[in-house]
């Protein structure tokens, strides 16, 4: 039998986008080491609602590490302190008995806090829906060969396709910049024949829509590629910066009229 | 109209053009960096001389200013301002739109990936910048140099770091070159999307090789003349 444990939360409270947030502390009992980090949190507030005080808010969804809406930061990092881990995946294991752990959102002007620790990331969903898509319909599926495409390029587009789209690479940002992510949307299709018409369109819209949602930009740290729990590349980035002054140098003005894509 | 359309025709009325754009001011950013990276390169393989005496120094010293019948030293004058100019306009903007990205920190941020260097790069930037006024008033001007001739550009060398707080100045500022350096010659081979896995280890080791050439020469000036070595 393992054996349990008592730790301190301090909790980023916040009732709504407009009201200013504080820290708040509370006591996590008796719990156990294979719980995982969010079902602590469920035990905690279970203990809110006996008390009749209003439960922790925090955004969750499959709880196997593969839909990227488990955000928060814990003592400081996205995620939590293991490697390639979302919150959902992360255990209690991970952490002592005794131990303080501080959960804060993730913090940018592109997320505004929602409540305690759920943000908006439709931010995310403008930048896609700026470029990160193949406007041709792409018909029901091929035969395997019937698009060569190299072994290495279906690998590296598979790697980048990994990204789960959950923002610790911003929240992990000292800038707050959201480039591994719409770097990652970009090589993903970049990569593939598929992605080739709208190579050079879509790396400058996405970029512009990047910057309008106001995420800060890249200095090259390297926090992000450490707090994704996807294992997402630098590398991408460098692609994104290489399409995006390839297709600054050759963009031809919109002539209107007809044609148009596919 | 698709929603697909839509997007693409709203990014396009949006007209975004290079230069207000975050990865362009990133690629002024590189560009300019290599320029002034490439001048303190040759700064210091042409200031080595100075341990080859008086003589040498001087005319070394007498052909940079009179090469191309003077011209040639305001051709170099003019691009290195202006490289130094826009690398100091994409550093304040991109900074600003940075702070504006987060406006509320963490209590508790831990840094994993990033270094030393990658944080300080605002911090070293703006001692190089005090760094080259003062620099410049102090060898090309003589105004804070205490005894300066400019017929003889060896003895304002050997006299201006004869001043121990002057020489400690040189030392400290390299030290920040080092630093901006180090990160900086990585940085703009990624901002520029130079990466390919086969060079990524290269491009660290050039980095790491040609900081510690050009601090490592450099820091030898102040020293040796306060040492007696140039003298």
């Amino acid at each position: 039998m393992s054996k349990h444990m008592n730790l301190t939360l301090h909790v980023w409270r916040q009732k709504n986008a407009k009201c200013d947030g504080k820290f708040v502390e509370y006591p996590a009992a008796n719990i156990s080491p294979d719980m995982s980090f969010l079902e602590m949190l469920d035990v905690v507030n279970e203990g809110l609602i006996e008390k009749g005080e209003e439960p922790i808010e925090f955004d969750h969804d499959c709880r196997e590490g593969i839909c990227g809406t488990c955000s928060m930061v814990i003592n400081g990092r996205p995620h939590g302190p293991r490697e390639r881990t979302t919150t959902c995946q992360l255990h209690m294991r991970s952490f002592k008995d005794g131990d303080s752990i501080t959960l804060e959102p993730w913090r940018a002007e592109g997320f505004p806090v929602l409540r305690d620790l759920t943000v908006d990331r439709s931010s995310f969903d403008r930048i896609i829906a700026a470029g990160g898509f193949i406007t041709a319909p792409a018909g029901t599926p091929q035969d395997a060969n019937a698009l060569p495409i190299p072994k290495e390029n279906a690998d590296l587009s598979m790697d980048a396709a990994a990204c789960i789209g959950c923002g610790a690479c911003v929240a992990a940002c000292p800038n707050a910049s959201a480039m591994l992510f719409v770097s990652a949307k970009i090589s993903h299709l970049g990569l593939l024949p598929q992605g080739q018409p709208e190579r050079h369109i879509r790396v400058r819209d996405m970029i512009a829509q990047m910057d309008a949602e106001q995420f800060g930009t890249c200095t090259n740290h390297g926090e992000c590629e450490a707090a994704c729990p996807k294992g997402i590349k630098m590398e991408n980035i460098a692609r994104m910066n290489r399409d995006f002054i390839k297709a600054s140098l050759t963009y031809r003005p919109a002539t209107g009229g007809g044609g148009g894509v596919g | 109209m698709s929603v697909a359309e839509q997007s693409i025709a709203g990014a396009e009325a949006r007209g975004h053009g290079f230069l207000a754009s975050s990865v362009g001011r990133k690629v002024v950013m590189a560009v300019t960096g290599i320029v002034l990276f490439g001048f303190v390169t040759v700064h210091m393989i042409g200031n080595t001389q100075a341990y080859m005496g008086a003589e040498h120094f001087n005319a070394y010293a007498h052909f940079l200013k009179t090469m191309l019948h003077g011209g040639g030293i305001w051709i170099f004058r003019s691009i290195l301002l202006t490289a130094a100019g826009l690398h100091v306009w994409a550093a304040v903007t991109l900074t600003l739109d940075n702070r504006a990205a987060r406006p509320v920190g963490y209590r508790a941020q831990q840094n994993v990936g990033s270094t030393f260097a990658s944080r300080t790069m605002r911090w070293s930037g703006t001692i190089l910048a005090v760094f080259i006024v003062y620099h410049l008033l102090h060898f090309t001007t003589g105004t804070v140099h205490p005894n300066f001739d400019p017929a003889n550009p060896y003895a304002n060398f050997v006299n201006g770091f004869k001043v121990p707080a002057a020489a400690g100045f040189y030392i400290v500022a390299q030290l920040c070159l080092g630093l901006h350096m180090w990160h900086g010659v990585w940085s703009c081979t990624q901002s520029l999307g130079l990466s390919h896995p086969r060079y990524d280890s290269l491009r660290r080791g050039f980095a790491t090789g040609l900081t510690l050439l050009v601090v490592g020469v450099n820091i030898t000036y102040p020293i040796a003349v306060l040492a007696g070595i140039i003298h």
